[in-house]
């Protein structure tokens, strides 16, 4: 212990002479690569090969049974004179637009007004929570029978719903999965701001507030700028999400009316597991990957987040 | 500091409150009503009689099995995640080989590859070593998706861990294994249940893997289950909305008596 504390206290004066020796004492007791090496090999396999291998089986025709044959560039000629497909990726766009759109403001004036610590907002919060509780698949199959045009809350509420038949437009179809969404991912976002709006700094509202700022001129100068980071944080999240979204489409409209709310993770699966195309499938799978890593690459570069090391090790 | 009460914020928060809580609402009252009842009155009326009927003709219906497929998938992804993870975050925070590094910008790589993007591949790979309509296929690619984000918050909390402490371990001639068990385990509880539930939400809740992967009744999980009973019985809302309450009963139970540990959990890459 002694000679611990010298050499710490030694460190200033000589830091550079006294490195090399430190580090060659001390990585006596380091792990090496061993033990990151059970893991690597697990995720490798089903994670980066099966990626390899969704590039690779893009380029054959098989349909589940027997091997893939190679069938060159048929399965993108396919792809790119398919109206479907490019109609798939418009869908997921407006979708993923819609989500942000919606969900973003909706969760920071809710994060931020649950930040504060008066009693009722406590309660309010958890059960503004209790979405979170239920699987995408359970919510799914609760909307479905909430909607439902006989037994569901539109056919008790005619006179505000119509006919009750939302999902049979592709407006009406459109509007319920970004209401169901909302329903959903709102909660989790609200606890991100919230949790991050409880960090700011007090002082930076009593100072504000001292120079005579009000609430609403407290909340732009201050909350907003200050949840910056969040905000990116939070929208990368309801990107993927909604680029990936499944479980909602495939339950409540099976990408209906027609292929109208047919977004491309959704027709990816039709393609592979519906059709048996597994080769077109693949080929939607990757332009999926491609896509989720580039829309993931401009937030990052256009918020100026790669700057920011230490928010990303954070991550 | 706030002088006047915010009656924007109050109002708001009020509309939002009912749009979450009426459907869960009907969710709860709906499921104590006979379908008769339930249909005649509608969903948001007051439920005038008391039956658990609904929930008792959900679990006949096969939720039983699927409840208990769903806990053996659990366990097993939290058991795979917990042996993989901690020896693998230990390595980046503390291993100076090159590997380890270049092993951790791998996993944040991961972290975009979505589950999706790969499921073909995984049909193929599981269906070649004939873990198909196994639980053991969904287990496998379940717990290799939530590696990622599971090895970023663990790492997290081991960084936290001060150099002093390991020097000490060093000083009294300890093994990197010893040290692991000795120090680093103790130390990372915090991050290690937030592992464990946030892996334990990933495969309760998972669809996709579950969905592909197997087939037969007797390997089905809840959310297959769900979806399931309403493509069959879709029209019987009240043992639907039964089966749907008793899919959150396990993570209520979590959420009631470990509520940190499930919050952090569902914050996932999200908390920070």
């Amino acid at each position: 212990m002694t000679t611990l504390a010298t050499r710490r206290q030694a460190a200033p004066g000589g830091s550079t002479t006294s490195r090399p020796a430190r580090s060659g004492a001390s990585s006596v007791g380091r792990p090496g690569f061993a033990w990151a090496l059970p893991a690597t090999i697990f995720f490798a396999l089903f994670a980066l090969v099966p990626l390899a291998a969704v590039a690779v089986l893009s380029f054959t025709s098989w349909s589940g049974l027997g091997d893939p044959e190679f069938v060159g560039f048929e399965n993108w000629e396919t792809l790119i004179a398919d109206p479907v497909m490019l109609k798939s990726l418009w869908l997921s766009l407006l979708f993923i637009v819609l989500g942000v759109v919606t969900q973003t403001p909706l969760s920071i004036l809710l994060g931020v007004w649950a930040a504060g610590n008066q009693r009722n907002r406590a309660i309010l919060s958890a059960i503004y929570f209790i979405p979170l509780l239920l699987s995408s698949a359970a919510i799914s199959v609760l909307w479905r029978a909430l909607l439902d045009p006989n037994f569901g809350i539109p056919g008790q509420l005619s006179w505000l719903f119509g006919d009750g038949n939302l999902l049979g437009t592709q407006s009406g179809a459109i509007g319920v999965l970004i209401f169901v969404g909302m329903w959903q991912f709102t909660p989790f976002h609200t606890l991100i701001y919230q949790g991050a709006a409880k960090g700011i700094p007090t002082v930076l509202y009593q100072a504000a507030a001292i120079d005579g700022a009000g609430t609403m001129r407290q909340f732009f100068a201050i909350t907003l700028p200050q949840l910056r980071n969040t905000a990116i944080t939070s929208i990368i999240l309801m990107v993927v999400g909604g680029l990936t979204t499944f479980e909602t489409v495939l339950i409540l409209t099976n990408g209906g009316p027609g292929t109208d709310t047919t977004i491309t993770a959704f027709y990816m699966y039709q393609e592979a597991f519906q059709s048996f195309d597994f080769g077109v499938g693949s080929a939607i799978a990757l332009v999926l990957v491609v896509v989720a890593t580039l829309i993931s690459l401009v937030v990052v570069k256009v918020s100026g987040y790669d700057k920011m090391n230490s928010s990303l090790e954070g991550l | 500091m706030k002088t006047r009460p915010n009656y924007a914020a109050g109002i708001g928060s009020f509309v939002w409150l009912l749009i979450v809580a009426i459907p869960l609402y009907v969710m709860i009252s709906g499921t104590f009503q006979t379908r008769e009842e339930f249909g005649d009155n509608g969903p948001l009326s007051f439920p005038s009689s008391f039956t658990l009927q609904n929930y008792a003709d959900a679990i006949t219906s096969g939720f039983g099995r699927y409840f208990l497929n769903t806990v053996v998938v659990t366990v097993g992804v939290v058991a795979i995640v917990l042996l993989l993870v901690p020896p693998l975050s230990y390595a980046i925070v503390r291993s100076r080989s090159r590997g380890a590094s270049f092993v951790f910008r791998f996993f944040l790589l991961g972290l975009a590859i979505p589950a999706q993007a790969v499921i073909v591949p995984v049909f193929y790979l599981i269906n070649a070593v004939g873990l198909y309509d196994n639980l053991l296929g969904i287990i496998l690619p379940t717990a290799a998706f939530a590696l990622p984000i599971c090895t970023l918050i663990l790492s997290g909390t081991m960084r936290d861990i001060t150099g002093e402490l390991y020097e000490a371990m060093a000083m009294d001639g300890a093994s990197p294994a010893r040290a692991f068990f000795r120090l680093v385990l103790p130390l990372s509880k915090g991050g290690i249940s937030t592992i464990a539930v946030f892996s334990a939400l990933q495969a309760w809740n998972g669809f996709l893997f579950p969905l592909i992967l197997t087939q037969s009744e007797s390997t089905r999980v809840v959310t297959l289950g769900l979806f399931n009973f309403q493509t069959q019985y879709g029209i019987n809302i009240p043992g639907l909305l039964a089966a749907v309450t008793l899919s959150m009963v396990p993570v209520l139970l979590v959420y009631l008596f470990a509520r940190r540990a499930l919050v952090q959990g569902l914050m996932g890459a999200g908390g920070k």
